[in-house]
């Protein structure tokens, strides 16, 4: 719980009158909206725990009115209960109707006071990252700065911690929605239009999220990491990530990336090589990515030839197609891959 | 001479047979199969949801492949939202309006057969779909353009349009019918102002109907346009919108909420008073607010919408649209509360779930609010928080009024008590197992599970939330049994009920139980809101329950009266039993199977035998008189 | 056991609220008929499938710079499509007239005018269609124009069926002055039907000119 720096001994003070706190602090890899690790995602995240005393107040209030009368007569039946023709009084109603309607209405204030403070970043972002959903997976087209060119990278995306970052989203088929619960709240990515949505992370860390409009089969294994790191490292990241992929001298991995060239090509594209395809994810650093599959597995030697050559086995419904390799050529595709760091 | 009670038997009850059987327009029977049918359909539902919970018990479980998963989840949703939570309703009112205004049938028995049959079939048509293994699989909301033939190139989604298009024919027809029994067919003296509160909520929810559910049959058209012919209305490279589908889903969808949940409402503003001892207090409050609901229900659906891009003015506008219409909610909650405050309560088991729906109304009426509240919805909506609330929703206000209503109205319907001991159990393992199982869900959405998922990895926090909510989920499914258990007890062991076991006060505890064909031998003259109390209320005696026109004199008759005071106007003949309700549904069952396996000639049939058989329906007999 | 309760406490009186049974009519015509409540019902929500049909042009329409994106439809047809149908409200409100007087005869040549005029714009709609330089498969606009005018026509489609109803009942005598109801339903459905189309020539053919 370290990692969410000022925010946490407030957060604490909350947990503790929770039954939630165990359930909430029981994991520290957990997406959870309650451990905000941004400024707006800590401003929703009061807004939720104020929503949630209030409601918990009603329900305490209403149980009670509901409980007294229910056992104060215990034992009435309906032969000992006459009728009762006292008059009406409806007082009461109109109590505890304005009432509720006063409830309301600070409610309503307090979120459109957060909606102003959450809707925009109020200040200029320091960067924007395009953002394109794709079944199942995320595309991230980084701009060209002073510091890199532009480049396109997939599922994992860098920012730099302590400012605001702008998402412009884009669908290439489907709804999708992008959400990291600890940065910030969700945009719906959808085709035919582009939504402005930014993020912001507070602490340096990896965070996790995941697709959250219903988009099909895999709908459950579309994850997205925002790792967010201090202004020189993600500089360096940019850098690196903005280099074309080495073209090894010779050995495997040159084998490699001839069988890659004949078939993995047409679909993935490599910076520095002729591999232009557009239909998979950019594979130029696919090796300095921590996931493969958009989240599902990890980044290892096993996992890739795995994907490699059975993906629909992994992921069902999959664009990327069984690959049939001999023994000796998935060895020098993964090698090749290896080396894209 | 034929007594008077032989002479009505011969003209109402018809002698059984398989052609009375598949014609009978008798209120009653009909009433009594939408409970069945749509408790078959929730007992469907609930077997799905069971495989749902055990796919999701934990982390990384490989029990269904996630296209088996994704036709569950989404015929799960279908089938209670539509075949089950509306029509269970539609049941109540159809067997308890004519008993509760002293009428002898419906409006238009024929059409009330024919929306059943409607709804029977459309429910055979969609699980046709799913028998085959080409079941729905987007989602009970459906979302373009994942349904687009690019996307979902079979015929599931097919079975989705046609299913629900198929549907709204029996909710259109049904409203209609509610509308003009409860204007026109009222007993004498039953003035708008003395109409039990239970009919407002089916009223206030037939109104939606009517103005809500073209909504979904234009996107379904649009859908099944799109998927079949090619046409763009969600295809946004053809020029349409993916958005268009959403506007007009929840056009349609948030009324929807209202329309299964307002008659449910209603139900309990008939037993509270029953169990408290005292007329409701509050009656016109209780009225005004249901009808309220109704309307403002029509202002709030882009609240569905918060996290598609809107400009922040209309999101601030249908956030405060959304919390508006928390108020009417409020005004019924205050009105029981007071009622039970200003009374004595007796505990019933129909009490107990009358009560414990009202707490659960409360946690989905906040959790609600808790959605409206825009920013945090940016955070929790497509989670599995939303699925708490939905289920608090569906569950907590239709459900446990529902049983509770079964409780009250059973012993009417079948003659016989169901067990208290029995029920009282029945009552706290549903209550607390629904806790248990669903309360947690909010949670789960909290820690950032989103809706919809198949699996989800270890690690990321949600195995125990989601055990938890196995767990309490099947004890729940235990709690249902036991209320079927109670049922089929108390058929055979039940003590017999009388007309008036719960000494209440409407019109429908007059007759005997379960009612004649014909309800009442004599038409009641109504002169109080509580006509069975109100000697005893100290008002004397209004009105005329037992002494009455035996209209018998031309076979089955009943009595016409004006709409807002209810003055005796005419007397009505009802028609006698008809095959073409059946017929005509058949028919449009041909033409739907046609039109979703794309075989035109099936279709072409259906439709022509449809309106043949509209015209053999509508033949006017030679004796009909128009007055 | 059920009948005998409710035989045990009935008592057959023959007023109601004061009224002789006797008095009341058997039957009932007119607005006070749960016929015409359903027709009215029936109405007022194809009325709504209509207004829903409406909002996804406009919103569609409010989506592109350009609506329609090929410029508006000609105008030619629609206009004497329009001149037809709202014409042909007159036959009909003049059948539902002389029915209650029970001419006859009148009232079939009045039906047969109706049905004529009907067909008339069945048949002008459909040479408008196979006119078009676009398909309902074109784009967002021409499935929207096709489904706007084929939901319409499907609906002249139904109130010419009815029509023909009516010739057969009256031709087998069920239909006379003493029984007029399902002419005025029929009349009502009718200039229903008519007043879509103002509003669908308005929507389709009017407004892309206008603004």
């Amino acid at each position: 719980m370290s990692a969410h720096g000022g925010h946490a001994g407030r957060e604490r003070t909350w947990l503790v009158w929770l039954p939630l706190a165990a359930l909430v602090a029981a994991c520290s890899d957990a997406p959870s909206m309650l451990r905000p690790a941004s400024r707006p995602a800590h401003t929703l995240a009061t807004l939720g725990w104020w929503l949630l005393a209030i409601s918990l107040l009603v329900m305490l209030i209403i149980g009670i009115l509901l409980l007294v009368p229910a056992v104060r007569h215990r034992g009435s039946t309906l032969a000992n209960t006459p009728l009762i023709d006292t008059p009406p009084k409806t007082k009461w109603i109109i109590i505890g109707v304005v009432l509720t309607g006063l409830t309301l209405l600070g409610t309503f204030a307090y979120s459109m006071v957060v909606m102003g403070e959450t809707v925009s970043p109020g200040e200029r972002p320091a960067l924007t990252i395009e953002i394109v959903g794709h079944r199942w997976w995320w595309e991230a087209r980084y701009p060209r700065t002073d510091a890199s060119e532009g480049f396109t990278t997939a599922n994992e995306l860098h920012i730099p911690v302590g400012v605001p970052v702008r998402l412009d989203v884009a669908s290439a088929d489907v709804i999708h929605s992008f959400w990291v619960p600890r940065l910030h709240g969700k945009i719906d990515v959808i085709p035919g239009r582009r939504n402005q949505f930014w993020i912001r992370a507070d602490s340096a860390g990896r965070y996790r999220g995941q697709c959250a409009e219903y988009c099909g089969l895999q709908h459950s294994n579309m994850a997205v990491y925002v790792t967010a790191e201090s202004a020189d490292k993600f500089r360096r990241w940019l850098a690196s990530q903005a280099q074309p992929a080495a073209i090894p001298q010779g050995g495997e991995a040159a084998q490699g990336l001839q069988r890659f060239m004949q078939t993995c090509a047409l679909c993935h594209t490599v910076r520095g090589t002729d591999a232009k395809g557009a239909v998979g994810p950019d594979l130029t650093h696919v090796a300095s990515r921590e996931t493969i599959a958009a989240g599902e597995l990890t980044n290892n030697r096993g996992n890739i030839a795995g994907w490699v050559v059975n993906a629909p086995s992994i992921k069902p419904g999959v664009d990327m197609p069984r690959i049939d390799l001999e023994p000796n050529e998935l060895h020098a595709v993964v090698t090749y891959l290896e080396t894209l760091r | 001479m034929a007594t008077l009670a032989e002479r009505l038997d011969a003209a109402w009850e018809p002698p059984r047979s398989l052609y009375s059987t598949l014609a009978s327009v008798d209120h009653k029977v009909i009433g009594k199969r939408y409970l069945v049918t749509a408790f078959v359909f929730l007992l469907i539902g609930g077997l799905e949801a069971a495989v749902i919970r055990a796919q999701l018990i934990h982390s990384n479980e490989h029990l269904l492949s996630p296209e088996a998963y994704n036709q569950l989840f989404t015929m799960h949703g279908l089938t209670m939202i539509f075949w089950y939570a509306f029509p269970i309703l539609s049941g109540f009112s159809n067997y308890f309006f004519p008993l509760m205004i002293g009428s002898r049938d419906m409006a238009y028995p024929r059409m009330n057969a024919f929306s059943y049959w409607c709804f029977l079939l459309s429910g055979v048509f969609l699980y046709t779909g799913y028998a085959v293994g080409l079941g729905p699989d987007r989602g009970w909301f459906a979302y373009a353009p994942l349904t687009e033939r690019l996307y979902a190139p079979g015929i599931n989604m097919d079975f989705y349009t046609l299913a629900l298009i198929f549907l709204t024919i029996s909710g259109t027809v049904g409203s209609i019918n509610f509308i003009v029994t409860a204007f026109k067919l009222r007993a004498p003296g039953m003035s708008l102002g003395r109409l039990p509160l239970f009919m407002y909520g089916t009223l206030t929810a037939s109104f939606s109907i009517i103005f809500a559910l073209p909504s979904l049959s234009v996107a379904c058209v649009f859908l099944y346009l799109d998927r079949k012919f090619g046409t763009h209305f969600f295809d946004p490279t053809g020029g349409g919108s993916a958005i268009l589908w959403q506007h007009l889903f929840w056009i349609f969808g948030h009324p929807w909420v209202y329309i299964v949940v307002l008659p449910a409402l209603s139900f309990v503003s008939m037993i509270i008073p029953t169990f408290a001892r005292r007329p409701i207090v509050g009656y016109s409050w209780n009225a005004l607010g249901v009808v309220m609901t109704g309307v403002i229900g029509f202002g709030v659906w882009v609240h569905h919408m918060f996290a598609t891009g809107l400009p922040p003015m209309a999101m601030s506008f249908f956030s405060a649209a959304s919390m508006t219409v928390v108020i009417p909610s409020a005004i019924s909650i205050f009105v029981w509360l007071t009622t039970i405050w200003q009374g004595r309560v007796v505990l019933t088991t129909s009490m107990l779930f009358a009560l414990g729906f009202i707490f659960l109304f409360v946690i989905g009426g906040v959790s609600g609010v808790v959605t409206a509240a825009t920013p945090f919805d940016w955070t929790i909506t497509d989670t599995y928080f939303v699925v708490a609330h939905i289920h608090y929703v569906l569950i907590g206000i239709n459900l446990f009024p529902v049983i509770a209503a079964f409780y009250y109205w059973l012993p009417k319907m079948t003659g016989k008590m169901m067990s208290e001991r029995l029920g009282k159990w029945n009552f706290w393992v549903m209550f607390v197992s629904f806790n248990l199982g669903f309360f947690p869900m909010h949670i789960s959405g909290l820690l950032g599970m989103p809706r919809r998922i198949y699996t989800y990895p270890a690690g990321v926090g949600w195995d125990t939330v989601n055990l938890i909510t196995s767990i309490g989920s099947y004890i729940f499914a235990i709690g249902v049994l036991l209320f079927v258990i109670n049922f089929f007890w108390s058929l055979r062991y039940g003590a017999p009920a009388g007309d008036n076991p719960w000494d209440a006060s409407s019109l429908e505890w007059a007759t005997s139980s379960p009612p004649p064909a014909y309800n009442f031998a004599v038409i009641p003259t109504i002169g109080s809101r509580d006509p069975l109390w109100e000697e005893r209320l100290g008002m004397g005696r209004r009105s005329s329950i037992h002494e009455g026109p035996t209209l018998e004199e031309h076979g089955k008759e009943t009595l016409l009266t004006s709409t807002l005071d209810g003055e005796p106007v005419a007397i009505l003949r009802m028609p006698e039993d008809s095959p073409w309700p059946f017929i005509v549904s058949l028919a449009l069952l041909a033409m739907f199977y046609g039109l979703v396996t794309s075989v035109w000639g099936l279709a072409l049939a259906g439709g022509i035998l449809t309106l043949f058989g509209v015209h053999g329906w509508l033949w006017p007999s030679r004796a009909m008189v128009e007055g | 056991m059920a009948t005998a309760s409710v035989e045990r406490q009935s008592v057959p009186v023959d007023r109601i609220a004061g009224v002789p049974v006797d008095d009341l009519p058997v039957g009932v015509g007119g607005t006070a008929s749960t016929a015409w409540w359903g027709m009215t019902f029936f109405i007022l929500t194809e009325a709504t499938l209509f207004a829903y049909l409406f909002f996804a042009y406009y919103y569609l329409g409010s989506r592109h710079s350009q609506w329609p994106p090929n410029g508006a439809p000609e105008l030619k047809l629609a206009v004497i499509n329009t001149i037809i149908l709202v014409l042909s409200s007159a036959p009909m409100w003049f059948a539902e007239r002389v029915v209650r007087r029970g001419r006859k005869a009148l009232f079939g040549y009045l039906l047969g005018a109706v049905l004529l005029m009907g067909i008339a714009f069945l048949i002008i709609e459909a040479t408008e269609w196979s006119h078009q330089h676009f398909t309902p498969a074109t784009n967002a606009y021409s499935s929207l124009f096709y489904t706007l005018t084929g939901f319409h026509f499907a609906h002249v489609t139904l109130g010419l069926l009815m029509i023909v109803e009516l010739l057969f009942r009256a031709f087998v005598n069920r239909i006379d002055s003493r029984r007029p109801l399902a002419v005025k339903n029929v009349a009502a459905y009718w200039h229903f039907v008519g007043f879509v189309w103002v509003v669908l020539f308005l929507t389709i053919y009017i407004s892309p000119r206008v603004w």
